[in-house]
Formats: C-alpha cells, sequence, structure tokens
C-alpha cells in the first residue's frame, strides 16, 4: 500500500513544483527579479529553505536557486511492476513540494500584501481577516518559549476540515486541554477548520493556540517554519545543517498532520514532506497506511482515524506523553486557555479590574491550622448575581507544609494568574491587589461558581507543590468589608516581601542556582541566577529557582556553591565557572555576571531583552523582543538573537530580563547603569518606577531623560547629538572598549 | 582437443536427469540440448568423476615431494590418541590448517590482485594518462580520501579553509592506495573503518594486516614444509591476509571501481539465458573485473557499432554478463545477467553467442571446448588468464588503450554474427530484478537526501518487523544440486523475516529466482519483513554487487552498528553469513573475513577440514570466544537456514530485543535529559 502514498505523493509533488515555477515565472514578469520577497518581520529569509539549505532567499532573483533545487530533487514517477524503492525519493518529493510551496507563499505577501497578518497575535474576524500567515519573531519567540518550557509539548497541524463544525470544536477543545498549538492550513471543498470553529464562536489566534495560518495547503510551510526557526532561535543549529535540524524536530518537537477528509496527491506530498522532520500523519480517511517505524519515532502514516480519538492517537503515535489536568469543575482547563479573552458582550461577572477591589494573597499557615481542600465563599456567589453585575474579591490561600517557607509565598501566590486563567471561559488579568477576572456566560451556563476557583487553586497547588506543601485551605472574600480587611493586611505583606527581596544581594547569598529548564530546546545552555541577576528569561528569579530545587531537587534548578569570588567588579566566583564549565560540555569556562563587554553570559535565545556595546557613543544599548524596529547597534532584537542565541558567550552581548535593568548590579562590571544610552520607548514606560528609584540611587534622578529611544533615532550617529546634548554620564566614563 | 573429441562416443552411459541437476528450467533446457548434441559438460563430469575422498577431508599434504601424504579419518572416527602424522610428523590439524590457510591466500590473492588492477588504472586515471577512465564520483572520492590519510582541504590564502583541487586529491588517493599492497609495516589504513571495538580486538589479537602482499606471501611460506606448525597459528595469519582481503584489496578495490565507473543506485533489469536475443549480436562478459566490461558497455552503445550490426543483418547487440563482471556491469549499467557460474558452457550450447568475453577467475577452460561445437568465439583478455584448450582468441586489453581495445572486441563478436548456425535455442526463461544496492544506496533509500540513515533498518530490527540481517553469498557448486542450495536458504531465511544482503552467484540464482524484485516480498516474505520491504519499496533481498563487492556488506554492517541500538559491534548484530553453493579459494577467503569480523559464517556442501577434528573445532566453535565470530558447515540447505536463524534469535537474546518492544511516550522531563541535538 505504500507504494499507492509514494505514486501519489511524487505525483503532487511534481504538481505542486510545477504550479510553483509557473507562479514564481509570472511574478519575475510582473516585479522583475530584484523585487523583495520575505514573512514580514523574521530574520530567517524563508525559514524550510533556509534552515535546511542555506540558501538566504531575499528576493525573486535569490529565489530561483531553491526552486531549481526541488525541481532537482524530484524523483522519477513509481512503475506498476518491479519498480525501484521508492521511500528515499518519496521524502525527497515532499521535501521538494514544501521548498516550492515556502516560494509560492512569499510570492503571496508580494501579490497580495494584505492576505495574512503578520505582527497580530489574533485574526481581525471582525473584519473577515482570519488567515495570519508566518509567525513574525516577536511571537515566534514568546511562543516558541512555551516549547522551551514545555508548557506547549508540541502542534498539531490540522488541514482541511471536520466533517462539521461541532466535531472541529470539540476536537481543538481537545488539543487545547491536551496543551498542543493548533496550526491550520488548507481546505476541504472551500471548508476550513478555522472557519468551522468561527462558526463556533470558538476564539482563534495566538493566545488560544488555534492559529489559522492559510486556507491553501501551501501554508503548511508555516508550521514547519515555525518549528525550523525555533530550531535556529533556541536550539542554536546553524542554517543548512539539515541533519541537526531534522533530528532536533524529531526528537524535541513533538509535532504531527491531522489530514481531515480526503487526501489528494498534492496533501500526500504535504504528508511526505513531514515525514522527514519525524512528524507523522494521521487522517480520518481510509488512505493507505505506513506503518513500520524509523524516519519517524514510531509509525508513520494511520488511516481511518475516528475524530473523538484523533487527539489522544495522535500523541500516542508522535510518541508523546502530557498530563492533563483534571480538575472537579465544570469548564475546561488547560494553558491554551490562558490567553483566552472574555469579551464585553459575553460578560457576566467582572471583580476588581479598577471597578472594584480585587486582592490575592498567599500565607503560610500552621498544619493545624488549616483543613487541607476546605473552600468557602463569604459573600455573594455567581448564583446571586445577575448578569453584568461586579463583585469585589478577595482570594486568601492558606498552605501549610514542612517543607513549606515564607519565600515561597510570592512564588504560590504568583501561580493564582496563571491558574485561574487556564479555566475556559474565565480571565485573569494581574496580580496582588491589582487583580481583575472576568467570568463569560458561557462558563456560568456550564455551572461556573466562584468556588470553583478555589478548587482549582487548591487541586494545583497540590499537583504542582505537592512536594513544600501538604495542606491547601482557600477563602474568598465577595463582601466589601472584607475585601478591605484582606486588602489592608495583604499590602503590608507585599511591603514585607518586597523589602526582603531588594535587601538580597548576590554577596551574601549562598548558593546560586542553575536553571536549565530549556535544555530540552537549547541543549548547550545554562543559565546560572542569582539574586541581583535574575534569569533571563524574565520567568525565574533566584527564589523561584530556590523554590523549585526545594519541589523538585533533581530537577532543572541546581544549587552552585559560588565558591571564591575572583571578580568582585565583573562579578565572577569559581564555583560558578567550574559549573557552567561542565555543564557546557566545556565549551564555555568562564563568565561574569555583570558585563556585557567582557565574558558574558551565554543565552538560549529565550531572553526578554539584549543588551549590545555602542562603541560609539561609549555605552550600552538594550532591546526588548517585543521592539520590532531597528536599533542602533545595526540590527534587530531578532537579529541580536541570531547572532547569538544557542548557548554562546558573545563578548559585546548579553541576554538579560527587563526586571534585570533595574537591578543593582546591572552591567555593573562595565559601569552600570549609567552606560545605558537607548532604550525602547515601551521598554522605558514599563520598567519607569523601579529605574527612576534606581537613577535616584546612583544620584541623578533624570537618567532616563537622558537615555536616548527610537524617537530620537536608531543609529549610533543620530543618537550621538541627543547624548551631548543631554551630557549623558557614558560619553565621559572610561573607554568601554578599551577598559 | 577437437570438438569431436568432446562430443561423448559412449551414449549408453546413463545420464543424469537434468532436473536431479538444477532447480533452474533454462539450465535443465539447456543440459538436455548438450546432452542432445553430444556436448559434455561440468554437470556430466560431475557425475563421472568423483571428489577424492582424502582431499575432501583437507588432510592430504603434498606440499614436499616425500608425500603426498594421506591422513583420511576413518568414517567411524579415531578412538583414544589421534596417531596419525605425515613422514615430517604434521599432524592431520597441521596438514588441514595448511591447505586452509593456501585456500584462504589465493583467495585473497585473486580479490586483491583484482584490487590492485583497479588502483592502477586509477592512477592511470588520476595521472591522466588515460582518456578512457575518469574521476566519476568525486563524492565517494572525497568520502574515502580520509581514510587513506589524505587531506580534501588545504590552507588558502588567508589561512582560510579551502576545497582541495579533486585532481590533487585522486592523485594522492591513487598512490596511497596503491600503497597498500606493497607496504611492508604498519597497517592497512582502511581497517580502521571497522566500528571502533573491532578494531581495537584486531589491534589487541595482533592481526592487523600489514600489508596486502605481505599477508598473503607470509602463508605460503608458513605453509611450506617444516614452518608453522600449530594450527592456532596458522589461523591467526589466515585472519590477517583475510582481513587484508575484505577490509583491504576487496575494499579498496570496491571504492576506487566507484569512483571511477559511479556508485551504484537501484536499477532495474532482467536475469538468465532468456535475455539473449536471436536477432542480435550477443556478447557474454564473463569473469570478475569491470575494466574492460565497463568499456565494453560503452563500445556496444556506440551508434557505429550499432551500425555495423546491423550491416550484418542483426537488429543490434546485446550484452549479458556471467559470473562476477556480471555483477560489476549490472549495478551500474543495468545491463542483464545471462547466468551463473554454472551456466557458462550453457551460455554457449544455445548457439546465439558470438562472443564470450573473459577476463579472470572462474573461466571454465572447458568454454573453449564447447565454443569449439558453435560458432562462437572465446576472447581472452588478461595476460593473467590465458586458456590452451580449443581455439581461443586473445585480445589483450590495456588500461591505456581500453577503449580502442573494447571497440576491437565487439568488433569481432560483430563481425562472428554471420557465422552463426540455425539451430539456436534460447530458453525463455528470464525473470525481472531490481539491483544497484551499494551501502551508501541503502542509506539513501531508508529516508531520502535529508533523512538517510540505517536507523530505520535498525528501528525495525529492534522492533522484531526484521528479525535480523543474512549475508546470503558465493558460488554454484556442481556437487550439489544447482542454485537449490541458494534459494533454500534465502527463501527460509526471508520466510522468517530474515532480510538478505547477497553478491555474486547467489545474487544471480536470486535474481533468476524473481527474489530480487519488491513484489516477491509479499510472497515470500514473513510478515513484518515483508511490511518494511513495503513501505520502503525495496526487495527482501539486496543485490549488493560482485564478490569483491562482500566488502559492501562489511560497510553495511558497520553502518548499522554506527547508528546505533544494536550493540557496539559487528559480533552483536542480530546477523550471520551463508555461503550454500560455496566452491572457490576466493570463497574460504571471504568466510575467513567474515568470521574475523564477528560474523557466525555458514557454509554448504562440504569444508575440508572433516579429516583433522580439533581443527574443525577450533574453527567452528573456538573462534567464537575469540572473534565472537565462527565458522560452520551445514550441507543441508535448509538446517543451514535454521542455523543462522538460531544464531540470530542468540543474538536477539542477547540484545535484549527478544521481546515486544514497548512504545515510549515521552514528557517534558524525559526531553530534558535528551543528549545533544544532534
Amino acid at each position: 500500500m505504500s507504494k499507492l502514498v509514494a505514486f501519489a505523493a511524487i505525483q503532487g509533488a511534481y504538481n505542486i513544483v510545477s504550479k510553483a515555477e509557473g507562479k514564481y515565472k509570472r511574478a519575475l514578469e510582473k516585479f522583475g527579479g530584484a523585487q523583495k520577497v520575505e514573512f514580514p518581520n523574521t530574520a530567517y529569509f524563508l525559514p524550510i529553505i533556509y534552515s535546511l539549505t542555506g540558501i538566504k532567499v531575499t528576493d525573486l532573483d535569490s529565489a530561483r536557486r531553491p526552486l531549481d533545487f526541488a525541481r532537482k530533487l524530484l524523483p522519477p514517477h513509481v512503475k506498476k511492476d518491479c519498480h525501484l524503492p521508492f521511500l528515499g525519493p518519496l521524502l525527497d518529493a515532499g521535501m521538494a513540494a514544501l521548498f516550492a510551496e515556502e516560494i509560492v507563499e512569499a510570492i503571496r505577501y508580494v501579490e497580495d500584501p494584505d492576505f495574512y497578518q503578520p505582527s497580530v497575535e489574533d485574526p481581525d474576524v471582525d473584519n473577515g481577516k482570519i488567515w495570519l500567515g508566518a509567525a513574525d519573531d516577536t511571537i515566534m519567540r514568546k511562543r516558541g518559549v512555551e516549547f522551551v518550557d514545555g508548557t506547549a509539548p508540541g502542534f498539531a497541524a490540522i488541514v482541511g476540515a471536520a466533517p462539521d463544525s461541532a466535531t472541529a470544536k470539540k476536537m481543538a477543545e481537545e488539543y487545547q486541554v491536551k496543551t498542543i498549538y493548533v496550526f491550520m492550513a488548507a481546505n476541504q471543498s472551500g471548508t476550513t477548520f478555522a472557519e468551522q470553529l468561527l462558526e463556533e464562536n470558538v476564539q482563534l489566534g495566538w493566545n488560544t493556540r488555534l492559529v489559522p495560518f492559510g486556507p491553501d495547503i501551501s501554508a503548511a510551510v508555516f508550521a514547519l517554519g515555525f518549528a525550523n526557526r525555533a530550531g535556529m532561535a533556541f536550539g542554536g543549529i546553524e542554517p543548512g545543517d539539515y541533519k541537526k535540524m531534522l533530528a532536533y524536530q524529531k526528537n524535541r518537537v513533538f509535532a504531527f498532520v491531522n489530514a481531515l477528509g480526503e487526501v489528494n496527491a498534492e496533501w500526500a506530498a504535504n504528508a511526505a514532506g513531514c515525514v522527514n522532520w519525524g512528524f507523522p500523519t494521521l487522517a480520518d480517511t481510509d488512505i493507505p497506511e505506513i506503518l513500520p517505524t524509523g524516519v519517524c519515532t514510531y509509525e508513520h502514516v494511520v488511516a481511518n482515524v475516528e475524530h473523538d480519538e484523533m487527539p489522544s492517537r495522535s500523541i500516542e503515535v508522535r510518541g508523546l506523553k502530557v498530563t492533563i489536568t483534571e480538575i472537579d469543575i465544570p469548564l475546561a482547563y488547560g494553558p491554551a486557555f490562558e490567553g483566552e479573552r472574555v469579551r464585553k458582550d459575553d460578560l457576566y461577572l467582572e471583580m476588581g479590574g479598577g471597578k472594584t477591589q480585587m486582592t490575592e494573597l498567599c500565607k503560610m499557615a500552621d498544619m493545624n491550622e488549616i483543613e487541607d481542600g476546605k473552600v468557602e465563599v463569604i459573600g455573594p456567589e455567581v448564583k446571586d448575581i445577575k448578569k453584568g453585575d461586579r463583585l469585589p474579591l478577595g482570594i486568601y490561600v492558606q498552605v501549610a507544609g514542612r517543607q513549606m517557607q515564607e519565600d515561597f509565598e510570592p512564588i504560590l501566590e504568583r501561580q493564582i494568574h496563571h491558574l485561574i486563567n487556564y479555566a475556559q471561559g474565565i480571565m485573569h488579568i494581574g496580580q496582588r491587589d491589582i487583580s481583575w477576572v472576568r467570568v463569560g456566560e458561557q462558563a456560568v451556563e456550564k455551572g461556573f461558581s466562584l468556588k470553583d476557583i478555589g478548587t482549582i487553586l487548591h487541586a494545583k497547588f497540590h499537583q504542582d507543590f505537592g512536594s513544600i506543601l501538604d495542606k491547601v485551605q482557600v477563602t474568598m472574600y465577595t463582601k466589601q468589608e472584607d475585601v478591605d480587611k484582606l486588602t489592608k493586611r495583604a499590602r503590608q505583606e507585599y511591603k514585607h516581601r518586597d523589602e526582603r527581596v531588594e535587601s538580597m544581594t548576590d554577596e551574601d547569598t549562598e548558593p546560586f542556582y542553575s536553571c536549565t529548564l530549556c535544555q530540552s530546546f537549547a541543549p548547550n545552555h545554562v543559565c546560572v541566577v542569582s539574586p541581583e541577576r535574575t534569569g533571563l528569561c524574565g520567568a525565574y528569579n533566584w527564589m523561584d529557582c530556590k523554590a523549585s530545587f526545594e519541589i523538585n531537587p533533581t530537577g532543572p534548578n541546581q544549587p552552585v556553591e559560588k565558591g571564591e569570588c575572583t571578580d568582585p567588579v565583573l562579578g565572577a566566583w569559581q564555583g560558578v565557572d567550574d559549573f557552567v564549565y561542565k555543564t557546557s560540555r566545556q565549551a564555555i569556562s568562564h563568565v561574569n555576571f555583570y558585563s556585557v563587554v567582557q565574558d558574558p553570559m551565554t543565552t538560549c535565545g529565550c531572553c526578554e531583552c539584549i543588551a549590545a556595546v555602542l562603541p560609539g557613543a561609549n555605552g550600552v544599548m538594550t532591546v526588548h523582543r517585543d521592539y520590532l524596529g531597528e536599533t542602533p547597534s545595526g540590527m534587530k532584537f531578532t537579529t541580536l538573537a541570531g547572532v547569538m542565541g544557542g548557548g554562546q558567550s558573545s563578548p559585546g552581548f548579553v541576554g538579560h530580563s527587563k526586571f534585570n535593568i533595574t537591578q543593582r548590579k546591572f552591567i555593573k562590571g562595565d559601569g552600570g547603569l549609567k552606560r545605558l544610552v537607548w532604550v525602547p520607548k515601551s521598554l522605558k514606560e514599563e520598567i519607569k518606577e523601579r529605574f527612576q528609584k534606581r537613577a535616584e540611587e546612583e544620584g541623578m534622578p533624570d537618567l532616563l531623560d537622558r537615555v536616548a529611544d527610537e524617537t530620537v533615532g536608531t543609529t549610533e550617529e543620530e543618537i550621538m547629538a541627543f547624548l551631548k546634548e543631554k551630557d549623558h554620564p557614558a560619553l565621559k566614563m572610561d573607554s568601554i572598549v578599551g577598559g | 582437443m577437437t570438438s569431436e573429441d568432446v562430443k561423448k562416443k559412449d551414449k549408453a552411459k546413463k545420464a543424469a536427469d537434468p532436473r536431479d541437476l538444477t532447480v533452474d528450467v533454462a539450465t535443465q533446457d539447456m543440459i538436455a540440448r548438450s546432452r542432445d548434441m553430444e556436448i559434455e559438460t561440468i554437470f556430466d563430469r560431475a557425475q563421472t568423476m568423483k571428489p577424492c575422498n582424502i582431499g575432501v577431508q583437507g588432510t592430504c599434504c603434498k606440499n614436499c615431494a616425500q608425500g603426498p601424504c594421506r591422513l583420511p579419518l576413518p568414517k567411524s572416527g579415531i578412538e583414544g590418541e589421534d596417531t596419525r602424522k605425515g613422514l615430517c610428523g604434521a599432524t592431520a590439524e597441521t596438514i588441514a590448517a595448511r591447505n586452509f590457510a593456501r585456500m584462504v591466500a589465493a583467495g585473497a590473492a585473486a580479490h586483491s590482485d583484482h584490487g590492485r588492477g583497479v588502483a592502477e588504472t586509477f592512477l592511470a586515471a588520476a595521472r591522466k594518462e588515460t582518456e578512457d577512465y575518469k574521476i566519476r564520483d568525486t563524492k565517494k572520492l572525497l568520502e574515502v580520501a580520509p581514510d587513506f590519510g589524505v587531506e580534501i582541504f588545504v590552507e588558502g590564502e588567508n589561512g582560510e579553509q579551502v576545497d582541495r583541487d579533486i585532481d590533487e586529491i585522486a592523485l594522492e588517493v591513487a598512490e596511497k592506495a596503491l600503497a597498500q599492497w606493497g607496504q611492508q609495516e604498519g597497517e592497512i589504513c582502511t581497517l580502521k573503518r571497522a566500528p571502533e571495538p573491532r578494531y581495537e580486538l584486531w589491534k589487541k589479537l595482533g592481526v592487523v594486516p600489514r600489508g596486502i602482499d605481505r599477508e598473503i606471501v607470509e602463508i605460503m611460506h608458513r605453509t611450506h614444509i617444516g614452518v608453522d606448525q600449530d594450527y592456532e597459528n596458522l589461523t591467526e595469519q589466515c585472519t590477517r591476509a583475510a582481513l587484508a582481503d575484505g577490509w583491504g584489496g576487496s575494499m579498496i578495490a570496491t571504492d576506487l571501481q566507484d569512483i571511477l565507473f559511479g556508485c551504484p543506485y537501484p536499477l532495474k533489469s532482467s536475469a538468465n539465458l532468456g535475455i539473449l536475443k536471436e536477432d542480435h549480436v550477443n556478447i557474454i562478459i564473463h569473469g570478475h573485473e569491470p575494466l574492460l566490461s565497463e568499456m565494453i558497455v560503452q563500445a556496444a552503445e556506440l551508434p557505429e557499432m550499432v551500425e555495423m550490426a546491423k550491416s550484418k543483418g542483426a537488429k543490434g547487440i546485446q550484452l549479458g554478463g556471467i559470473c562476477c563482471t556480471a555483477n560489476e556491469i549490472l549495478m551500474r549499467h543495468g545491463v542483464p545477467l545471462a547466468g551463473n557460474f554454472l551456466q557458462q558452457e550453457l551460455a554457449i550450447v544455445t548457439g546465439a553467442v558470438e562472443a564470450m568475453v573473459v577476463d579472470v577467475q572462474c573461466i571454465m577452460e572447458n568454454i573453449a571446448n564447447v565454443a569449439d561445437c558453435f560458432h562462437t568465439k572465446i576472447i581472452t583478455t588478461n595476460p593473467r588468464a590465458k586458456i590452451a584448450s580449443g581455439h581461443t582468441t586473445h585480445i589483450e586489453f590495456d588500461e591505456h588503450t581500453a577503449f580502442a581495445d573494447a571497440k576491437r572486441i565487439v568488433q569481432e563478436a560483430i563481425d562472428n554474427f554471420p557465422n552463426r548456425e540455425k539451430d539456436v535455442m534460447i530458453p525463455n526463461q528470464k525473470s525481472e530484478l531490481i539491483a544497484g544496492f551499494s551501502y551508501e544506496a541503502i542509506n539513501y533509500h531508508l529516508g531520502g537526501t535529508f533523512r538517510g540513515s540505517y536507523t530505520p533498518l535498525n528501528d525495525n530490527i529492534i522492533n522484531g518487523r526484521i528479525r535480523g540481517i543474512g549475508g546470503v553469498v558465493g558460488c554454484n557448486n556442481a556437487r550439489t544440486l544447482h542454485d537449490d542450495g541458494h534459494l533454500t536458504v534465502v527463501k527460509e531465511l526471508i520466510k522468517n523475516d530474515v532480510i538478505v544482503l547477497t553478491t555474486g552467484c547467489n545474487a544471480i540464482t536470486c535474481g533468476k529466482a524473481g527474489l530480487l524484485t519488491p513484489e516477491s516480498a509479499a510472497v515470500y516474505c514473513g510478515p513484518g519483513l515483508a511490511e518494511v520491504c513495503e513501505t520502503v519499496g525495496i526487495p527482501p533481498v539486496l543485490h549488493m554487487g560482485s564478490c569483491v563487492d562482500n566488502s559492501r556488506i562489511l560497510m553495511a554492517a558497520t553502518e548499522v552498528v554506527k547508528a546505533g541500538g544494536l550493540g557496539n559491534d559487528i559480533s552483536d548484530l542480530p546477523a550471520a553469513g551463508s555461503a550454500p553453493e560455496w566452491m572457490s579459494e576466493k570463497a574460504i577467503s571471504i568466510g575467513h573475513y567474515f568470521v574475523t569480523s564477528g560474523v557466525y559464517t555458514v557454509f554448504g556442501v562440504t569444508l575440508p577440514v572433516g579429516g583433522a577434528p580439533v581443527f574443525e573445532n577450533y574453527l567452528y566453535n573456538e573462534l567464537e570466544e575469540i572473534y565472537g565470530g565462527m565458522w560452520d558447515m551445514v550441507a543441508d540447505p535448509y538446517e543451514h537456514a535454521r542455523k543462522m536463524i538460531a544464531h540470530i534469535d542468540k543474538k536477539r537474546k542477547a540484545l535484549g530485543i527478544d521481546k515486544a518492544r514497548e512504545r515510549v511516550l515521552l514528557d517534558m522531563a524525559d526531553r530534558q535529559k535528551l543528549e545533544d541535538a544532534a
């Protein structure tokens, strides 16, 4: 039966390549060879072609080479009798099809620039613009981190359409619950899976992990391109190293294809292409199966899968284990629902968000003081109010356990945000005393009550932090006076905590903690986190790492004995160096915590910000990943990340978190905060308050005003005049490079 | 001798039924025809002349003029002390081991001298002394160059690494390769291609060969009267010479041939005497080297030659091969196989062969006598191989004038077409086949340009769809039912999900029987192997080339080891070797390099060690302790295959893959434990 697949797929690949050649020829005639070709705001050219062949497609002229290569890859057709072996040729045909399709999609950006919406996370459905096309690098990096930390183990590339929209919705929800992204492409007689979901009022977009790439089969290249960009950005895989890239995909990116509806020759070609990645295809129709293992981890093509079995069967075939959180609430629950919004029209009940007070507090309790699993709502419940009402809310979580420490309170408390958000139809924003919860009408229809929030927190705290706590009790207040009382107490707690964390220094803290959480994606990178240098991803500070170690002593966060301090200014310790040398597999022998110039720390590519030396300005700039524009370093964020990702130490560049900018040791070895000469405006806004405090400590309260941003300029020359005019302190400091 | 002498005078003597001599119908028909025409062939002689029953035991010593000393082992065996001795005191073990060693020496010499010829031609091509041979497969050249210690990069003007000139590389590879024959000390450099533990074992045992010729010469010395009289010590020298063949001379021959003529990739062709065409000029190319046959293939394709053939009344030129020359030009050009070793006389008996062009090895002297009964010209081409019997034409082939020589030969055949007699009988039998499985091609076909690797093969061995790997190779032997041993062994193996790698005359047999077609998987294989064959689109029996190309099997085994999951050495693999119908000394050399590379290797028919039970036990059992592989002899082909399967099962058990494999599902923690990305 494999012969039939091979026959069809090779046929399909011929069609695809021929059509691409035609499209290319017409585009060339119309726009000329110099016409720029790109996936907007991405730094990886056409990523499948670039990652696997090293060919940089920048304009129509340069697209010819990969297209010729695709043509050359096409194997002879499979003969009826006494045929030649076809598995290798079949995979080549698939690859040829994907190269050709990537060029076709790139030409679409030229011909119809508004067809896709590159920079938004959620499609503009109201204006009929469903299709997102290639995710820009900001989205890729943000979402890529989820693949890195395991919150999203993989993706289902769904092509075609379900037999009806209700089935589509059911499948999509199951993937959401299983924390797997759904990437959508192709149509079945004009019907698309994405449109079926819209019919069912399902929210589409990166935020709900239901990503509508495009209506044609060629949009499958966006899914594979996303995976390969992640491989380059996080895996440090060199463009053109196809062996390493495809092994990375097979071993680390748990993706697969669901083919819904009749599988034609072109789909077969795409499926064959995906097998190169180790991504198998599961179909709901009776197509020839390919069950022996080898190129994929397990089966290659599985047919006749029932729709309600499709998600579980798919992850099994792909060799993936997904632990689903079963929580006794009437709503679907999982990380995929974190980004889902509750729109005004759907709103049933709102708490906090400036309209009412909402406060969250987690406190350690004595073992005998609380009762595990006790969830109490004091005041009005959902049943007591009507649609459109508001309530104040206080969430008071008490935890007890032999391993529990006061230091873990803020960590647990910070979980409340995403844990509530994971419930379908419930939206949570903010934290502490500025929290905000929206409950959608659909959630209430399904039977949601406030008590369910307590149920979630109890269950998830036990699940995720079982090794440090034994008892969890949740009390929720919805009466104004109780909320006010809790808020008052909470604010005192917050202050106390902040002061404690503020006062921690690298000098008097032992040990530091390693973080290898992202080694599943970036195997050569290792972070060492100290109190004054939080993890460069922004997600893990020293306290988090400590708690993580307590929770899982053999996990990704391990204590690192500092050993002798070999350089207090640059921030170097013998113990840390020894550790980094070992865990980087002898690639890195020495790092400085507080320097961008000399032996800076490595990055996996998932850092929040990248600082770069600007020699002309004698200073340092930094840029966060949400900023898409040019920077005075001559590179956009994504280019910078490309230069330094994958676990290298790149003098002149360092990855760091946003918070780190306002920590006292930020690039202290290079002169500290006063070296900072350029920061994007939006980042300035974001860190303004804490920056102000630090500037005052440095004796220069107006420092932030002296720092240039993109409104001043995006080249060193452009900002120099500004820096001189503002008399920026960096200009008078020792030479940053000569030092 | 005249043709009249060949014709048998005494018809009264009852000849055996052709169906008792061969299972191949074309061969049966041709034997019948030869009988009708009163032409004697090997099949008849095998009836009238029985093998020497002491020689068959390996215990006849004629290494000095005081003998031959004959030390037969009585049928009932020897009770108590074995007191048999030659005049000099040589025991049965010493005599059998010496005879065995001389077979290894002859076999290794044959392969390696073939290799030397290739290396010389390669050198001529690299020096551009010949127009006719060129470096064709530069990819393979670049792959093998480092094994010869030849740099493929040089420092550029600014100290950067740049590609080295390909002609320079070729020249250095040619010189280094050729030097392997005459090298007196150190190691043959290609031995390091073996899996590291295997190489280390050889080093530890001190059996890494120093130079190809040296090890062969040393066998001749040691087996002279009064030198090496310790069967273990003799076997050790056999190992050096055999390794110098398999991992040296043969392997270098294969590599350089691939570079000169192209690395084989799968192609379609056909096999058996039915490939001859009544209305064509039929040229049979017989022997072992591709150097000449490559040129003949090119010459026969020349429009001027085709025109010339037409001018003589033929519709074209049909080439067909016999023995390993056949395999060489099949693998690279799809030239059909006319038959295997025992069919060489019978090809002439069709009456349709204008010329049989021969080079070296396995060419029976009697073809000249048979040819004398027809218009067929026997053209010898190699100065090493001339025939005194009958009438032959010698057109010496020189690599410097190769193409011109080839044209002369083809022309000779064409000119002979009008002399063909009316009485022509070409059997109908021919089967389609797929050949061309170099280890590189297998690698490609298991995953394409981007994912090519042996991993899918290993994976399916581990999960039990494929039980193991059988290398079934070797000759024909007129002392056993022609082709039956080959087919019984191969069919039993694939029926039990053992994938078969084949070369030489076994490959030709399988081709004739349709086992080299992808369709045969569904007919003959167990369900697991059938499914894998169907997925990859391959036959269950992979034709890897000529007997020199057994080195490809070594490399395939090495690739399987490297792909992981099946142990660290060839001896860990669930694999076994076989030569069901062996007869040549080359087979003994091949057998010994397989055994000492870690492969359990079973021979059919007989093995001339039976008269020396201690030496026999050493080969059949004790060598396993040393090399992980050992010899065996099982004449019954079914039992032969069962013993291979039992060995494969033993290895599966040792690897812990004898039970069903569980599906491993990875969660995040498992993924974090994954090693480096590659």
